[in-house]
């Protein structure tokens, strides 16, 4: 089901450049994502990764450079209304909504889906009770995807932390997003649950045709997942191709293991 | 042993979402209902021991289950929404002042337009809805700072929001219909004819009420918009990221919550105390819900119900206990005890146990399921 290689950009990014005060975290970079997808950011801590995503699903406005998705372009939006527009994203630290369990969790992804208002809810009777279930529906299939059926009644905080990157993974899932962005889907993960994430994370792209922009530290897992990489280093772009061609670059290898003076 | 749910399969999503999945939990809620609703008036109607005064209507049940749901109200807001709330006697009193207004007829004069506003009295009914539905406009205004501000700072604004209307009930006369004493009376209450007058009525109309709301007030935390306040008090940055949006969630809360306490307060007035001032709503009201959803359980319809209980029930088991026993205490050490109780309960309760009473039944509850073979 994987969505042919076509070339329409989903994401265009041009010319970002994001400051904090003195601090410049991005600087002029410019990157697209092509529909359908798994495209790779990576560089060495501090590099402006996260500040990327940030930046791409409105949490950071940028102070120059422009962000067009889905052939729109806009300087500044608010957080919801890029989840209005298809962004789903998951945490570098997990963030699950600690008192809630599993199931609730990704139901809580289903909130743009809610049609029924506040007086349906309150008698939650016939419409806005078909409606709740017919969420839950899609949910469990969600849950059934991520192998998670055991845990779904289980309180997130009390689920190990490879459980947990799961549900949130469950979460933006539930949001069924044109785009996902997942910040070190991997991060403090141990072989096995490396290798369940990246079946997910492929599955996901196969499945649904789920365009996904992620950030990562282990290398061998972004080489073999990634279509193409985008490397950054101090808020700069430093390469940009297919696995292969970055692997080559010079400039990533200098940035990686330094220079000799 | 008694508490299994082996062999109660469910078939469809519906089932499983039902307030109570478990059968056993079901069939205790519907004795509890039973006792409450044919059983307690039937015992008081013979004058049947406990019955034999109204003490126990009148002193215990009838504030018990109206505090319990301005205690649900309160949930709403701070344990379900986490937006710390100091304000919840004065929404009571927003909804008891209003439905008052109401039920006996509002003129406001507008001379300088050259007309008044004048509204007939209202049955008490739609007074007492209505005085629900202004504490909740209240609330909207004074939940409008929870967008900018959190946490105990939001909980000084909601402060302003009790010492405000304290001072507008006791000096604008208005409010009052310029009684001189600043007390007022509540009307007769008739309900469609029927006239609530002994403590078992009132008793019954009260339980009425509670029952419907607090079945309304789950469903609301059970569903999508529960699930939207409890994702703004857990991670609000991650909750605006799958699209919530702070402002309608918030401010849902705040109303949703008044609404309830604003309810809560007219029955207050008008079933309970009959005739009251200002200070039936003062900030000491306030933080006795406060101490109840905390105590009961934070975030649970239930743990406000035994919270309410809690709060009311042990000042009357201070009383009581010491005098059963033959110690001589004096009434000052038995109310400055109950301080002491109530402190150093509620600091345990927050180090051990954030989410209360409500919390420890549901782990008794987990543990009963296993027993007598934890493994």
């Amino acid at each position: 089901m994987r969505a042919p290689d076509t070339n329409e950009i989903l994401l265009e990014v041009e010319g970002v450049a994001l400051a904090f005060g003195g601090v410049k975290a991005l600087r002029d970079v410019s990157f697209n994502v092509r529909k359908g997808e798994i495209r790779a950011i990576i560089g060495p801590n501090g590099a402006g990764k996260t500040s990327m995503l940030n930046v791409v699903n409105g949490f950071y406005h940028p102070n120059h450079g422009a962000i067009t998705f889905k052939g729109r372009t806009r300087a500044k939006m608010q957080p919801f209304e890029a989840a209005r527009g298809g962004i789903a994203r998951t945490f570098q630290n997990v963030a699950l909504f600690k008192g809630m369990s599993a199931l609730d969790n990704i139901m809580t992804g289903r909130t743009l889906k809610v049609r029924r208002g506040l007086l349906w809810q309150v008698l939650r009777y016939g419409p806005a009770l078909a409606e709740e279930v017919e969420h839950r529906r899609k949910v469990e299939e969600i849950i059934d995807f991520l192998e998670i059926e055991t845990i779904r009644k289980v309180p997130v905080g009390r689920l190990p932390y490879g459980l947990q990157k799961r549900v949130e993974l469950g979460r933006a899932l539930a949001m069924e997003p044109d785009l996902l962005l997942l910040d070190e889907p991997m991060a403090g993960m141990n072989l096995e649950e490396k290798e369940d994430m990246s079946r997910f994370i492929i599955d996901v792209n196969n499945h649904y045709g789920t365009t996904i922009t992620l950030i990562e530290h282990d290398m061998a897992v972004v080489m073999d997942l990634s279509d193409r990489v985008a490397v950054l280093d101090h808020g700069v772009k430093i390469a940009d191709g297919t696995p292969a061609e970055v692997k080559m670059s010079q400039a990533v290898i200098d940035a990686y293991l330094g220079v000799a003076h | 042993m008694l508490y299994r749910e082996a062999g109660q399969f469910k078939t469809n999503y519906a089932e499983d979402m039902a307030i109570f999945p478990i059968r056993q939990d079901r069939i205790a809620l519907a004795i509890l209902l039973g006792i409450a609703f044919i059983g307690v008036p039937l015992l008081a109607s013979f004058r049947i021991w406990p019955f034999r005064t109204d003490y126990l209507l009148w002193a215990i049940l009838l504030p018990f289950l109206i505090l319990a749901l301005a205690a649900v109200g309160t949930n709403i807001l701070v344990g379900y929404c986490g937006q710390i709330s100091l304000g919840s006697g004065a929404f009571m009193a927003i909804g008891a002042y209003s439905a008052y207004k109401l039920a006996t007829g509002v003129h406001i004069p507008l001379a300088w337009l050259g007309f008044a506003i004048a509204i007939p009295p209202l049955p008490v009914l739609a007074s007492i809805l209505l005085g629900g539905l202004m504490a909740a406009c209240a609330g909207i205004l004074f939940g409008i700072p929870s967008l900018r501000i959190k946490g105990l700072y939001l909980a000084v604004a909601t402060l302003a929001a009790q010492f405000f209307f304290d001072w507008a009930f006791l000096r604008l006369p208005w409010f009052t219909n310029y009684a001189p004493s600043g007390s007022v009376n509540a009307p007769e209450l008739d309900f469609f004819g029927m006239i609530v007058r002994t403590p078992v009525e009132r008793y019954l109309l009260c339980l009425l009420f509670v029952t419907v709301m607090a079945v309304l007030a789950k469903n609301l935390v059970r569903g999508n918009l529960g699930r939207q306040w409890m994702a703004i008090r857990d991670m609000d940055i991650a909750a605006e990221l799958i699209g919530i949006r702070p402002l309608y969630a918030k401010l849902t809360a705040f109303a949703v919550s008044s609404f309830i306490i604003g309810v809560a307060g007219a029955l207050w007035a008008f079933v309970y105390l009959g005739s009251w001032e200002p200070l039936a709503f003062s900030i000491d009201r306030s933080l006795e819900l406060l101490f109840m959803v905390i105590i009961g359980g934070l975030g649970s319809i239930m743990g406000s119900f035994i919270g309410a209980a809690f709060i009311l029930i042990m000042p009357i088991m201070l009383n009581v206990i010491p005098a059963e026993l033959g110690l001589p205490l004096s009434t000052q050490t038995i109310t400055h005890l109950q301080f002491i109780i109530f402190g150093s309960l509620i600091c345990y309760l927050l180090i051990k146990e954030p989410h209360g009473f409500a919390r420890l039944i549901s782990i008794g509850k987990e543990k009963l399921r296993l027993w007598p073979f934890p493994y």
